[in-house]
Order: structure tokens, then sequence, then C-alpha cells
């Protein structure tokens, strides 16, 4: 299988790995780079869980191929604790118990870290629109919501 | 979104509560919400091989062969293994064990696993697979239980006449005289579909073989990591003295991983067979197969009342069809009928259930198990004859509430009862006087009222061991770790364990760490279902944790020379009471290690004979040491052009007994009703030949936080005596109430009253469609009968 150099940057750090042209980016992230915090809970495009930011942006991981990230950065949920401490956003979805089992989590903070980059104090209906294709199943979204809303909170 | 706390009498706990009724976010969220918390498929495992399933293709078929001959001849190909790898047959319920990990003579359901292989990578395995050759010689497949249950029906198992796998007769009271004696009688038939628990971690299990020594270690996804062990050394012929369990983080549950799933086996099989590792993972479509959940139902309900509404009998007959195997099975049906019970007063009933053997993927045990679809026929035909009767909704459940203590019919023994509370808040907070019945043509209100056990009275595998089991050390560092067995899926579990011990031992929670499920350390537990953990474990952490206070009051009663009685404890100092002599922490520990070195201490807990049920078959399923109850008012918006619904809001009150921690339990409570929505509002999975159509997470349409509604939740707290703290479970009990509330509230916005669920724009838009069809019907004959002959 071909394979390229892919020259990428993962959570503020650039790199250099060969990849198969093949290979999704999600499991570069979890098989190549050991970073399984980004999850795979479909055969995907369904769930939302893989969800990462490419230069920013929310990109379900399971269905971009890894090759399409050269010379992009790639940020994963591992990218937002500092010094170890939780982000605002971490801190909430802690707080707030916008996290039961916790296997959406990942994948839900960084739609809603992209989100609140764009637009720091979203209303309600922004929060729904941007997290529509996160799916939980334990929570009824109804903490998920206040937990995003306690971050923009904390940063006014 | 608030939530308020309303306190129904006083509550036991007479320490100052400084970690009990703590909204406690969960000690293991931080590894959550950082995305360090490991789940099985994140679990390292290099050098492991992969590990792949081959599914039948067919719903119904005799096995003449499998040829793995080709498979075993690809490079890097290391084990193959079939149903002839395998011939004992395993189950949840020790009497209906009669499912193999690998089919073995008979296929039952598409997606059936037939072989599975162990490669050293993704594409080998799944090259393996394609060279197996199953030869199947195709049998008559049934896919409803009208169909499987025909005179001339093949058999799915030999043993079972009718292809029926349980028929349950149950007769309480003299159900006759009940209906003899009522003002109103009324009988509807209902129909469900099959839900399943769509949890968002797909199934994965890491199995390790030491061939040196002939043990077994296996993590997996599971909820019930002791009934697993046991599956694995019944399976595979080994003393359970040489198997671990691991239960890393799971990624929810409700219910799927409530007994052992075959691809638990398949993996040790697997890794067995290749004198290996093995990391099998299944995708989302195999977790749907997998399935376990809520079966197609049918059911037909009576029920008899009063002119003032009080229930005076109900008559119910269900039929479940059940999927191809036993599995949990015989205790849905049992539970269906059991649980139309310790909600209301009920002074007679009579319950037929059926549970069919069918060619699809088997049914087990699901939120709320076997008691949802019972409950929104039982709800649904209540609330339609108080209409008749003119009474209001809540004037109806009111009429039969329940005065613990109170014993049903069925022998269930209810002991606290917050119902009544319930009710009000919901009626008050929803402003249900002022508004239902009285808002916009599309706009309707609902309620209804639900409640569930918090734990089975007696477990399923029955051992005369106590229900519970907690752990605690205590060494040289100062810190306690509680060892559970519990097992924690997202539920808070290990928090509310830590909170227990915190509070008896009044320590601060940073004292504790919780080591969980790992079969070499932490105490048996029988696993996570029929919302045992809170009121079971939570008890035997308050017996453990006495048990360490008494240590240490006797530790400091020598240290000081004083009597134990005069010995105070107050959180980390230990005073000699009237004085200011004391001991810290440090020394308090130092002297408790003194004689013999670490502490271990335990707690256990089993449920009180008088609420194990009575004596008749069957009995068990139903009882409970501690009943939570709710009820909930729900708002909705229907468009009659399309029969699109829209839940505008729901407002719910839980009765938990005590709310140990109150953030989970709203989380909880708003889970479980959003999860009846689900139902209620479009989940469905369907099969077309037995293959299943919705096994992805976009055809099976869970809601999406677009469409999810505010939910208003209210902790009720009517302390039960049993229970730890006074608590009961708040995990389940609200579900069922949704649907009923919804249907409910379709009809006061539509008046369209629906007999089949789910509640999809194309079923109501069907009746919507209906109605005018038989208005103008009507109409046009009323018109002709007005011009006379």
């Amino acid at each position: 299988m071909a394979k390229r150099i892919l020259d990428v940057t993962i959570n503020g750090t650039r790199r250099e790995d060969a990849v198969a042209d093949s290979t999704l980016l999600l499991d570069f992230l979890r098989e190549q780079l050991g970073l399984t915090g980004t999850k795979r809970g479909c055969d995907g495009g369904e769930c939302g869980a893989c969800t990462v930011l490419i230069d920013g942006e929310p990109a379900l991981a399971c269905i971009t191929l890894a090759a399409r990230c050269d010379g992009r950065h790639v940020e994963t949920i591992e990218s937002l604790a500092v010094s170890g401490r939780m982000s605002a956003l971490q801190a909430a979805f802690h707080e707030k118990l916008g996290t039961q089992c916790g296997f959406c989590t990942p994948g839900m903070i960084m739609a809603a870290e992209a989100l609140l980059r764009r637009d720091p104090h979203p209303d309600e209906a922004a929060i729904r629109e941007a997290l529509g294709g996160n799916l939980c199943r334990c929570t009824g979204y109804v903490k998920i919501i206040e937990s995003v809303q306690a971050a923009a909170e904390a940063t006014r | 979104m608030s939530a308020r706390k309303m306190s129904a009498g006083a509550t036991a706990a007479s320490v100052q509560a400084h970690a009990v009724g703590v909204r406690q976010p969960l000690i293991d969220g931080v590894e959550k919400v950082t995305g360090r918390a490991k789940y099985t498929a994140d679990l390292p495992a290099a050098g492991a091989l992969v590990g792949a399933i081959l599914r039948s293709p067919l719903a119904h078929a005799t096995i003449r062969g499998i040829d793995v001959a080709a498979a075993l001849a690809i490079p890097g190909v290391r084990a193959v293994v079939t149903g002839a790898d395998c011939d004992i047959a395993y189950g949840v319920i020790p009497i209906a064990q009669n499912e193999f990990p690998l089919a073995r003579e008979r296929v039952r359901y598409r997606g059936e696993p037939v072989a599975a292989v162990a490669a050293v990578d993704a594409a080998t395995a799944s090259a393996a697979l394609d060279a197996i050759v199953l030869d199947l010689e195709p049998l008559p497949a049934y896919f409803d239980a009208d169909a499987a249950r025909a005179p001339d029906a093949v058999l799915l198992h030999a043993n079972k006449p009718g292809n029926v796998e349980r028929d349950v007769d149950h007769v309480f009271g003299d159900p006759d005289a009940g209906f003899a004696a009522a003002d109103l009688v009324r009988e509807q038939r209902f129909h469900y579909a099959e839900v399943t628990h769509a949890m968002m971690e797909p199934n994965a299990a890491l199995a390790e073989w030491d061939a040196e020594r002939g043990r077994l270690t296996l993590h997996s996804v599971t909820q019930v990591p002791y009934y697993v062990h046991l599956a694995l050394a019944r399976c595979l012929a080994l003393d359970e003295s040489r198997i671990r369990v691991v239960k890393p983080f799971v990624g929810g549950g409700f219910g799927h991983r409530t007994e052992t799933l075959n691809f638990e086996i398949v993996a040790a099989l697997l890794a067995r067979a290749a004198g290996g590792t093995v990391k099998l993972g299944l995708s989302r479509e195999e977790s749907f197969l997998t399935h376990r959940g809520r079966p197609q139902t049918d059911i037909r309900m009576k029920i008899g009342l009063k002119r003032d509404g009080t229930i005076t009998a109900i008559d119910a007959e269900i039929v479940q069809r059940g999927g191809a195997y036993a599995g949990y099975g015989l205790v849905t049906i049992l539970y269906a009928g059991a649980l139309l019970h310790a909600l209301y007063r009920v002074p007679a009933s009579r319950y037929h259930g059926v549970r069919v053997y069918a060619n699809t993927p088997p049914n087990g045990a699901m939120r709320g198990h076997g008691s949802v679809d019972a409950r929104h026929a039982f709800e649904s035909l209540l609330d339609r004859m108080a209409g008749e009767l003119g009474l209001d909704p809540f004037a109806v459940r009111r009429a039969n509430l329940i005065v613990p203590p109170w014993r049903t019919i069925n022998d269930l023994q209810v002991n606290s009862c917050g119902l009544g509370e319930c009710l009000d808040i919901v009626e008050r907070a929803s402003g249900w006087r002022e508004r239902r019945g009285k808002l916009p043509r599309g706009r309707g209100l609902g309620m209804a009222c639900s409640h569930y056990v918090s734990g089975s009275a007696k477990p399923v595998h029955w051992t005369g061991e106590p229900h519970a089991v907690v752990q605690l050390k205590l060494d040289f560092d100062g810190a306690i770790t509680v060892l559970t067995g519990a097992s924690d899926i997202g539920q808070g579990s290990s928090t509310l364990i830590a909170q227990v011990a915190a509070e008896v031992l009044a320590l601060p929670l940073e004292r504790f760490r919780v080591f969980a499920n790992d079969s070499v350390l932490t105490p048996k537990d029988n696993g996570s279902y029929s919302s045992r953990v809170s009121f079971m474990v939570g008890n035997a952490a308050i017996r453990a944790a006495d048990a360490l206070k008494r240590e240490l009051v006797a530790a400091a009663a020598r240290k000081l020379e004083v009597a134990v009685e005069d010995v105070e404890a107050n959180g980390e100092t230990y005073r000699v009471r009237g004085t200011d002599r004391d001991l810290g922490w440090k020394d308090v520990v130092n002297a408790a290690l003194e004689p013999s070195g670490t502490l271990n201490v335990k707690g256990a807990w089993s449920t009180p004979p008088e609420t194990q049920g009575g004596r008749f078959r069957g009995a068990a399923v139903g009882s409970s040491a501690g009943f939570s109850y709710a009820a909930q008012v729900v708002e909705v918006v229907v468009d009659e052009a399309t029969g699109e619904v829209r839940v505008e809001r729901v407002w719910v009150a839980h009765d938990c007994g005590r709310a140990i921690n109150p953030l989970a339990v709203e989380g909880q409570v708003q889970g479980s009703v959003w999860m009846g929505m689900g139902q209620a509002l479009g989940e469905e999975t369907g099969y077309h030949d037995g293959l299943h159509l919705r096994a992805n997470m976009i055809d099976y349409r869970i809601p999406t936080i677009a469409e999810s509604p505010p939910i208003e939740t209210y902790i009720v707290e009517a302390p039960d005596p049993n229970g730890p703290f006074g608590a009961k479970e708040a995990g389940e009990g609200a579900l069922s109430g949704f649907l009923p509330a919804l249907t409910s509230a379709i009809a006061d916005a539509t008046g369209i009253a629906l007999n089949a669920l789910p509640a999809t724009s194309e079923r109501l838009l069907a009746a919507i469609v209906e109605r005018q069809r038989a208005a103008k019907l009507a109409a046009a004959k009323a018109a002709r009968a007005g011009k006379g002959p």
C-alpha cells in the first residue's frame, strides 16, 4: 500500500509520519500516535464521538483521511488541558455532569470548543446547532447544554 | 432546567451531613473530560492479535458444514474457532442456558456468530473470514410472535413446544369479582416496536491467554464482570481461579451488558486457541446485532374502575417476541406482569404472559426491564377511562395511591412511597390545572406515573451469599481504598460508594480512592442491573465504614487509655469526650495499625427476607427492598399537516428516597426520561427477512440535542427504611412514565389516542388522515340521512 510522509501538527507539535494513503485520521491518532482520547463510536460519520479540530474547525476523524491533514493543525481532546489542569470547558463538563459514561465526551467537548472559539457567548439555540451531530445516550443533553453555558459564563 | 429538592419527612442522618446530599461531580470525571479514561478499545495491547467474527447470512438454517482450511492456510492467521470449539451452552439464567458462543448445528438469527479468527492484523483477519466456507441449509424463519407460534412452525429449540419460551399465568385476588364490582370496564390492545440500547461505546474485549500457566485475563465492556467470569469458566471449562475479569471504563450499558455476551467468550476462545492476546472490537453494526434490547410487544389491557377512579381489577395479556435465545427472557416476561403492581393499590389481577422465540437477535434487559411497554398500556387506558368518568388524570392516580407499609397482592413489599408528592410537584410546576385542555389546537399536556425496583431482591445466581460486599483498606499513608465489584458504567456508583463511606466516617472525600472491578482484588459483586447498586452496595459501604470506624475508635481508646464509649470521632480528630485530649488522623491511623498492620475491613448487606417476594413460581421477579416513584408531565406540539411531534418541555419528579448525590440523581432522571422519549418518538429496530434494517446510529435514530427538550427535574425524598441513608434507585424509574405521558399529550393536542409506538410522524399522520376520512364519511352519511329515502 502506498505510503507518504505526512507533515502535520498534532496538538501544537509538528511531526512527520509515514502513513498509508488509506489511513483514516482516527486510526492514525489512536493506533499510530496512541491518542486514544478520540473515540470510535460508529462505523463512519454517524455519532460524532471522534470529533477533532482541523485548523480550528470540527471534523469527524473517522471519515477523514490522515493524508488530508498534511500541512494542517489537528487538535484532540488531549490538547485542551494546560499543565495538567482542565480547561474551562472540561471543568464545566466535569462539575455540571455534562459527562456520564464519558464516551461521547471528548467529541462533544471538541465540538463545543470550536463553537466557543467562534462564538464565546452562544445562546442555547447556537449550542444545540453546534452539537447537533454529537450523540449522547446518557444525559438527555440537559446537563451538556448547562456545561457549555457554564464554560461560556466562566470567560465573561 | 433548574432542579429543586423537595424534602419529605425527616431524614435519618443525625450527624452533620457533609458527603451525602452533596452535589458531587464524579470522582472519575476528570479522566472522562480529559480523554485519559481508558475504555476497552483504548487499552494498550502492543502485539495483540486482531479478532474478527463471521456471522450467519441467514435467519434460520441448519449448519451442514464449516470449512476453515483455506482460512487457516492464510499467512498471519493464528487461530480459527467455530462451534466445534465450544459445546457448552451458556445463558444468564441458570435454568435457561441455550446459547453457544459460536453457533452449533443451527443458526437462529441473521448475524449470529458462526466462526471467528485471530490474525496479525485487521486485513488478514478480514481475508480469513472471507475464506471460511459456510454450508447452510435454510429453514423456515419467523419474524413475529404469531408466525413463530403457528401450529406447524419449526421449533427453534426442540424442548420448547410452540416456540414458547415461557408462559406465565398469574392470578391474584379475584379479578372476576373486581370487574363485576367496577362501574367502568375497558379493554384495549397496544403494540410496541422493538428498541435497543445503542450505548455510545461499541462492544470490545481484550483477552489474554497465559499458555504457561493456563490462565485467562479478560477486559471487557461489561456491566456484570462476575457473570462474565462464570460464563468464561463454564464455556472454556476452566477453574474459576484461573480467570481474571477486569472492567475498564465502560461507555454506557442500559442493560445491553447485563449478561455475558457472545463476543466476550469468543475473544477468550480465540486467545486460548492462538496462545496469546486477542483484541476483538465489534463494529457499530455488530454491536446492534448483539442486541438484547426491549422486545417487540403486543398487549391486551383490561381495567376495571369505580366511579371515583378506584382500580377494582386488572387483566393483562402480554406477548413478547424474544428473539432466538433465552437470555433474560423469562425475567422480562415476569417483570411485565409483576410491575403492574406496586405503583397503585391493585386489589385483583390476572396476568398472562407469553415469551416467544423468533429468528431475530436475542432480546434481553433494557432500562426499565420488562415494565416499560406494560406501563404505557396501563397508564394510557387508565387515562382514557378517567376521561370517560370525568376525572382529571391526576385525580385518578391520587385515588389509587399506596400508603406504606403496603404489601401488594403479588407479595411485593412497599416501605416508602413519595408518589403523592411527585404528583403535587409536577401538577403545580407544569401549570396543569390552568392549562390542561385549554391549550390551542396542536398543543397538549399529558401526564403519567411510573416506578421501579431498587435491585432485584433475589439475585439471578442464588448462592446464599450476601447481595453486596464492600472492602475498605487503610494503610500507613492514611488513605482509604474502597474495593468494590460494583460496575460504574457512567451512572456514578463509584462516587456514591465513596460518598457513603465518607459520610459514615465523617472524613473528606479526598481521603478515599475507589478501586473497582478487577476480580483478583475486588470483592464479588452481582453487577450493575435492576438498579441494585446504590441500594445494595450503598448499604454494604455503610457497614464497611462502620466497621472501620469501630476499629479507629477502639485504637484511639487504647492510645488515649480510655473506654471506647468515651471516644468521640469527629472527622479526622478522635477526642476523649468532654476533654481537649485528642488524636489527629495520622496518630489514629498509627494506633489502628499498631497491633497487626494494614487494616482491612468489610461490610456486607442482604435484602430483608420479607422483601424477597412470595412463594409462587416466578415470585422473585419484581420483588425489591425498595421502590422508587416518579410522575411527569409532557408538553407537546403536533403539526397536524405532517404528524410531526415536538416535545416542548418535561416536568418530572422522582422519589429516590434520599439523594446521596443530587447531581447524579438529576442526570439519571433526565437520562431516563430522555431515553423514554427516544422509544416513544422514533426508535425502532426492524428486520427484513431477518436482516437488521437499522444497525447504525443514523437509521436507528436516537434523539439529538437539537430536538431534546428541557427537562425540569425535581427530587422527592421519601426515605426508605431499608435504603442507605434512605436512598432508593434513580436510574430507571422515570423512563416508562414518559411514553404514556407523551401519548396522553398527543391526545390532548389532537384528540388522537395512539395504541402503537413509536409515535412516528407516519403513524400519527395516518391516524389523522383516517380520522378526516371517517369524519367525511360520517358527514356524507348524515347528509344522505337528512335527505331521506
